[in-house]
């Protein structure tokens, strides 16, 4: 079975301090894989290594291979512009562009790629759309700002944004964290027939989603990914005490 | 666990596909961004070079003669600005006393009494107002004080024109500044018995006390350099003035904008002089500012 | 701010307190009167000029106080030329600025340069002035001296005019479109440029996608401060404009603005419709500064993204 990320050894450094250790992992295609753990224990800044989110940040420095596809995501010849159109980001609080229009958002990123051509663009964006069940809720208004929609669409339109440019992998960082139950259920409904088209890694502080919608889930501390391997088993049977004191709630 | 595999990925390299013109754009941008700083940072090389050269060699030719003599007549060496530096003084002070009671009166106002009806209008004219040429306002004087003979082309006229210019910044100054003391403070006061104008006037303003005083500074430093709404009140002066109302008074602004049409350079090397004490003044209120918008 | 809810309970204490927001209302209130003052003295110092030159006053070309010809149309047409041409040079410039020291520079080098740009605007308009026309304009002269050998254009190069009064309006603009240009980019959400950066866009597609269009208004709102500037902007203009009457016919040409007009001629305006023309002109001035400070206002409601706080 074809893995489409793996990492090997990976470390993240703000400034001297590792904020994030040895992490080997890999994830195959067309699955949803969950990184859960307490606050601050390094599950989102190994997320955001990923796709090379560290490059802007001052002060940040990752080793380690991270490989997509079997080519190195930090290698000398890389663009990390390109490997953000192959590997797409939704973020914690929606942030459409407000002064674009819907169709505008979902397009944003092929238009930046170069593609004019209006056919072309209207097509994506339906598909997107579509794949981000939010087709039917907008289809009528597509030229309405993106602000203009209720948190739970906003993020669709933003999980939309993401898949326009038809990423191999999309990473989810706590996607639905600042969202309503409902609008919650929604999304992870959503990542069930995504992963037909894109490989999800997503983070979350929720273990309960992360044990409904996740196909293999890695346990993060302090730091150091502690336990990795089929959610049903990590769930059930963990192999570390760490994991199983995280899962039984007796911290975090 | 199945993988549906109908899913594959075309072979796309990493290796930078970025296309040319996007790259190429994106690096024209840079330099475009780095050289429009450089040529935005050269004027002020520029000026501030061309002051303090010709300023200082100005002033130390002339020192001290600069600072205490009157103006003397055109052909003859020598001489100094000392009526202008004295004029600039009385009427800033003048000006001050106009732009503290109406502009920190009005901050006031907007600030503690936000709810009272006729806030919003008062902001919205506050902020017309300073909108306004520095020249409107000087006309205004002018018809209001001048012309009507109330005072004639005099250093009260000239005053009060620099204080109504100061007035929007200093009410949008102390507006910000009161709004900054959380309201707790103002709670507390009233807390233990204090009427609300007690609390406003021995509480509220002695913390805002260094934000108001930074806000006047910036305010005084900002008309100190204004000569265009003196010119129709004060009018500007070779000699010292003898009473604040129908008596022209000289200003440092005014002074080197006499002087910089004059054809006798020693006149137009005073007006580099005069430059140069202005810009200082200026510069040192300006970080006086800035130290106290420090600390705080 | 506070609304409060506490009734004194000392009839001394709600005294001192009536007392005291009288007096901060009358101060307050003063505002008003003063804005209203502005409008009625300028009118009543101007209406013997506008009513002796009636219409022509705003629509005639001549200004020939000698024959008593009043017509501020060139000097409308000055300003509007000089503000346009100096927006055109410092909006890019100041935009340029603003974008190195929010999102290329480095924090050392940020903070020092910022703090140039706002020295700029700490210098005086007469300090310009005399910069103007010792520096500038001889500078421009000789530019517009090659100009005019190269290319032999019927334009006579002499320094004075349009060309070195824009170019200093410029320079003194750019500060302030510089300033609150940095303050609202700086403004943008983070999560703004990490959703652009996430869809693999360069760092000018950045800046061009998530940050240019989120803080349009706040960029806007310091063009029209710009604007404001140039507009009444008095003595550096007098110093390097010329103070010719006539409508500017070419780049070299020397021309007035409704400010320089005022300030230049006033000392020679001996008979009271003289000196009302130009009290006209400048209620002319405030009917502008007005205006524009309106329609900025509603502009930049209408370019605020929704939702957004500026």
């Amino acid at each position: 079975m074809p893995e489409i990320l793996k990492t090997e050894d990976v470390f993240v450094y703000y400034g001297a301090k590792d904020a994030v250790r040895h992490v080997n992992l890999s994830f195959e295609r067309n699955t949803v894989n969950a990184l859960i753990g307490p606050s601050g224990c390094g599950k989102t800044t190994f997320l955001r290594a990923i796709n090379r989110m560290h490059d802007l940040t001052p002060g940040a420095r990752v080793t380690g291979k991270i490989i997509l596809s079997g080519e190195d995501v930090y290698g000398p010849e890389t663009d990390p512009v390109e490997i953000r159109k192959r590997i797409g980001m939704v973020f914690q609080k929606p942030n459409p562009f407000p002064t674009m229009s819907i169709f505008d958002n979902v397009v944003a990123g092929l238009k930046l790629a170069g593609e004019r051509n209006r056919a072309k663009l209207g097509e994506v964006t339906e598909r997107s759309l579509r794949q981000a069940a939010l087709w039917d809720e907008v289809k009528d208004r597509l030229s309405a700002p993106g602000s203009s929609l209720s948190g739970g669409q906003q993020q669709r339109l933003c999980i939309a944004r993401a898949l326009a440019v038809e990423p191999e992998i999309l990473l989810m960082d706590e996607p639905t964290s600042a969202l309503d139950p409902q609008s919650t259920q929604r999304i992870e409904d959503l990542m069930t027939s995504l992963k037909n088209d894109v490989t999800i890694v997503i983070v979350t502080h929720n273990m309960q989603q992360a044990a409904r919608v996740s196909d293999t889930t890695s346990f993060f501390l302090v730091g150091d990914m502690v336990e990795h391997g089929l959610t049903d088993q990590v769930f059930t049977s963990p192999k570390d005490d760490r994991t199983e004191a995280y899962i039984t709630g007796r911290f975090g | 666990m199945t993988v549906s595999s109908n899913a594959v990925p075309s072979a796309r390299a990493l290796s930078s596909k970025l296309s040319p013109a996007r790259r190429l754009q994106n690096n024209l941008m840079l330099g475009l961004i780095v050289l429009g700083t450089l040529v935005v940072l050269l004027p002020l090389f520029l000026i501030f070079g061309y002051v303090l050269i010709r300023g200082f060699t100005a002033v130390i030719a002339g020192f001290p003669a600069f600072f205490t003599q009157l103006p003397k007549p055109i052909g003859e060496a020598g001489g100094g600005i000392a009526q202008a530096i004295v004029g600039s003084l009385i009427m800033l002070a003048i000006a001050t006393v106009l732009a503290s009671l109406i502009g920190i009166g009005g901050g006031i106002f907007l600030a503690e009494y936000a709810e009272h009806r006729l806030a919003n209008l008062v902001r919205i004219m506050s902020d017309v107002l300073t909108g306004i040429p520095a020249i409107v306002v000087g006309l205004v004087v002018y018809v209001m004080l001048v012309q009507s003979k109330i005072t004639g082309y005099s250093g009260l006229a000239g005053g009060i024109a620099l204080g109504l210019i100061m007035v929007p910044i200093v009410v949008r100054a102390t507006e910000e500044v009161l709004k900054l003391i959380p309201t707790t403070i103002r709670e507390a006061g009233l807390a233990l018995g204090l009427p609300r104008w007690k609390v406003i006037l021995s509480i509220v303003l002695p913390s805002a006390r260094s934000g108001i005083v930074t806000g006047l500074t910036l305010a005084v430093a900002r008309v100190s350099g204004e000569a265009a709404p003196l010119i129709f009140t004060s009018l500007g002066n070779t000699f010292y003035s003898n009473s604040l109302v129908q008596n022209p008074m000289a200003a440092l602004p005014l002074q080197i904008y006499e002087y910089s049409k004059s054809p006798a350079p020693e006149q137009v090397s005073l007006a580099w002089a005069g430059s140069l004490v202005l810009v200082f003044i200026i510069f040192v209120a300006g970080l006086i500012a800035r130290i106290a918008t420090r600390q705080r | 701010m506070t609304s409060t809810t506490l009734k004194p309970k000392r009839s001394r204490a709600s005294s001192g307190d009536a007392l005291f927001s009288y007096v901060i209302l009358g101060l307050a209130l003063l505002i008003l009167l003063v804005v209203l003052s502005y409008f009625v003295l300028l009118l009543s110092g101007g209406i013997q000029g506008l009513t002796a030159s009636g219409i022509s006053f705003i629509t005639g070309t001549t200004w020939d106080p000698a024959n008593g010809v009043y017509s501020a149309f060139p000097f409308i047409v000055g300003t509007f030329i000089t503000a346009v041409a100096a927006l055109i040079l410092a909006i890019p410039l100041a935009l340029a600025s603003a974008l190195f020291i929010t999102e290329y520079a480095p924090r050392w080098l940020s903070e020092p340069v910022g703090y140039l740009v706002e020295l700029l605007a700490a210098i005086p308009s007469v300090v310009y002035g005399l910069w103007g026309i010792f520096v500038l304009l001889p500078l421009v002269g000789k530019f517009q001296l090659w100009v005019y050998q190269k290319t032999g254009v019927p334009w006579t190069p002499s320094g004075y005019g349009v060309m070195t009064a824009s170019i200093l309006l410029a320079i003194m603009i750019i500060p302030f479109i510089a300033s609150i240009s940095r303050d609202v980019i700086r403004l943008v959400p983070n999560d703004q440029r990490e959703a652009a950066y996430a869809l693999g866009a360069t760092k000018w597609e950045v800046i061009r996608t998530g940050i240019l269009p989120y803080a349009r208004a706040g960029i806007f709102g310091g063009i029209i401060l710009g604007l404001g500037r140039a507009i009444g902007e008095t003595l550096a203009v007098t110093m390097v404009i010329g103070n010719a009457y006539k409508i500017p016919s070419n780049p070299f040409a020397q021309g007035s603005t409704m400010s320089s007009i005022i300030a230049s001629q006033f000392s020679e305006a001996t008979d009271p419709r003289f000196v009302s023309s130009l009290v006209a002109i400048g209620l002319l001035m405030l009917v502008f500064s007005v205006v524009v400070n309106y329609v900025s206002s509603v502009v930049i409601r209408k370019l605020t993204p929704a939702g957004v706080r500026l």
